[in-house]
Formats: C-alpha cells, structure tokens, sequence
C-alpha cells in the first residue's frame, strides 16, 4: 500500500508592510541598509578626524596655502543649505508615494536628484577655485601633497561628493523606474531605502560642513 | 500627529519559527508634509544662527563658538534622523543599530584625538 502525504501549506498572509514576512518584522533589507549607515558613521567620523588632527598643523610648517586663504563662507552656506532642503524633498517624495500620488512622487524626486545636482556643481566649482589659488601660491607642488590642510581637505569632501553623485544616479534611476511604470505603491521600500540614503549623506555634510567651515580657522 | 500601533507578527503556518513565541514590535504612522515642512523651517533657522556665530569671533572665545556649533550639528543631525529618516517612528531595533555605530565612532576617535594630544593647547 502506498501512502501519500498530503503536505498543505496555508498562503502566508499578505503583508501590510510591503516586505516578506521576517522574524524581526523589519524588512531584511532594511534592517542590514541601517546597519550599513552605522557603518558608514566609522567611515566618515575616520576621515573627519584625520581633517582634525592635522587642523592647524601647517601653520607649524609655514607650508601655505591655509583654510582661510581659500574658503569662501557665505557661498559654501548656499550649497549646504541646498543639501540641507533636499532632504525635505525626499521625505516629501516618499510621503507623496506611500500616499499612491505617483505624480507628486516624481516631482519631489526630480527636485531632490536637481538639489543634489547643484550642491556637486558647486564643490566642482569650489574645488576648482582652490585648484587654481593653490597653484598660484605653489606652482611646481601637487594639489593633494601640498600640504596637510589640501590633503584632507580633499580626500573628505571628495568623498563626501563621490556618496552625493552615487545617490544622485539612484534617484534618477528611481525617476526613470517610475516613468516606466515599475516603481507603484507596492515598492514603497525602493523610495524609503533610497531616502534614507540620501538624509545620511545629508546629515554628513552637517558635521563636516560644522568642522570644516565654520570653526574658527587658527 | 503619530498614533502608535501594536502589531504582532505570527510564524507562517508551516513555517520553523527562528525564536519561540510571536514577536511583538511597534510601529507608528509617519509625520505629514506638514510636519516635515516644519522641521525644514527649524533646520533653517539653526543654520543661519550656525553661521552667524562663526561670525562672531571678535566677541566669543572660539571655545565657546565651536560648543555652540557642536550643539547646534547636533540638533540638526538630530532633527534628519529623527523626522526625515523615521528613527522616531521606525521599530527601536533600528534606532538601536544606527546608534551602535553613532556612539561608538564618536568615543573610538575622540580617544584616538585624545592619545595624539590634539586637545593639548600647549600644540
């Protein structure tokens, strides 16, 4: 006699969430991009506190050229203040989406991936400007080995920049995923992972922009 | 404003459930556009008084210029994570391993600043 197991598996229950049910009742994916940011805190917080421990140190050298001989305040001000106000147009964006106004979605998007646009064209031209003083000052050394001040100076916000362009590109594939038709309501967690990408490097910016800029050079 | 919300999360049936028992967790309705708009209102106005102090060299010992910028990155990283991110509304397990790497890149390089005399101002 042959018996024959009957194995019945009930559906799971649909999800509210918009994710597979998990042990935690966090998305897995989430739950790993947010420790993926704790990460990144050790990332940056190394590079801010290389710029740190070298702040001042090429006075000691009498090696210009120095931050005060190149920084320009009130237009650094403007571009983060721009980051700053991109972060309310993600979470506007998200929240237009996790309403199902797909619409305004893609408009909050666009203006974010915009914002962050104008921030990269203003360190471009920042970076520029110092490029050319620094050879004015020094015009046989390297722009990164002239000295301590241009090394980590560089090498933070330049990287700083390099997660502002990654995030500018994953908004701008977002857009184009939703003009497609392939972003609904259901890839709420798309948008939400992508924002919450976008608010770290912002929150970033808030801390260097504090280090670098604005306290009072030696 | 926020309304918080028990849910509780049951094993699909079949399923070999990883810890024993349901897990419980909360989660509360987001902010509205109104309440983000409010909040970039503030980040604004923290960000003019931060520049307005590093202006103010002349009548503030730089000490006291760079704790007031401290504090007010602070409430302003505070303000992002908190709001823009979700930490206050999202599921504490979330909160919890943000704050792992927050708090510890904080203490790890400032003993590390500490050990190579970057406070000393004798340097």
């Amino acid at each position: 006699m042959t018996t024959t197991l009957a194995t019945t598996t009930a559906a799971p229950p649909v999800p509210s969430s918009g994710h597979p049910e998990t042990n935690t009742g966090i998305s897995h994916t989430k739950l790993a991009f947010w420790a993926f940011l704790g990460s990144e805190c050790l990332f940056f917080g190394a590079f801010i506190t290389t710029y740190l421990l070298y702040r001042g140190r090429d006075q000691l050298l009498d090696k210009p050229p120095y931050p005060r001989d190149l920084f320009d305040i009130p237009f650094t001000s403007v571009t983060s203040f721009i980051l700053l106000m991109s972060s309310l147009t993600m979470v506007l964006s998200l929240a237009a989406h996790q309403k199902g106004d797909l619409r305004q979605m893609r408009i909050w998007l666009f203006t974010t991936a915009l914002f962050g646009l104008t921030f990269i064209g203003g360190q471009v031209y920042e970076f520029s400007h110092f490029v050319h003083e620094i050879q004015k000052i020094n015009p046989d050394g390297g722009i990164l080995s002239t000295n301590l001040f241009t090394s980590t100076f560089f090498i933070l916000t330049g990287l700083h920049g390099a997660h502002v362009t990654v995030g500018i590109f994953w908004l701008l594939s977002l857009y184009a995923r939703s003009l497609q038709g392939r972003l609904g309501p259901e890839k709420a967690e798309a948008v939400e992972i992508a924002g919450l990408y976008w608010h770290f490097v912002d929150v970033v910016w808030i801390f260097i922009f504090t280090a670098i800029y604005l306290v009072p050079q030696h | 404003m926020s309304e918080a919300t028990t849910t509780e999360v049951m094993p699909a049936q079949g399923a070999v459930p990883a810890v024993a028992g349901p897990v419980v967790h909360e989660e509360h309705e987001h902010a509205g556009p109104r309440q983000y708009v409010m909040i970039a209102v503030v980040l604004a106005i923290v960000t003019a008084l931060e520049i307005g102090v590093s202006y103010m060299e002349d009548s503030l010992s730089p000490n006291l210029i760079i704790l007031l910028l401290g504090v007010m990155a602070a409430i302003k990283f505070f303000l992002v994570a908190a709001w823009f991110m979700h930490l206050r509304f999202d599921s504490p397990i979330l909160r919890r391993l943000f704050l792992v790497g927050l708090i510890a890149a904080p203490i790890l390089y400032l003993i590390l600043l500490a050990t190579l005399h970057v406070f000393d101002p004798s340097l």
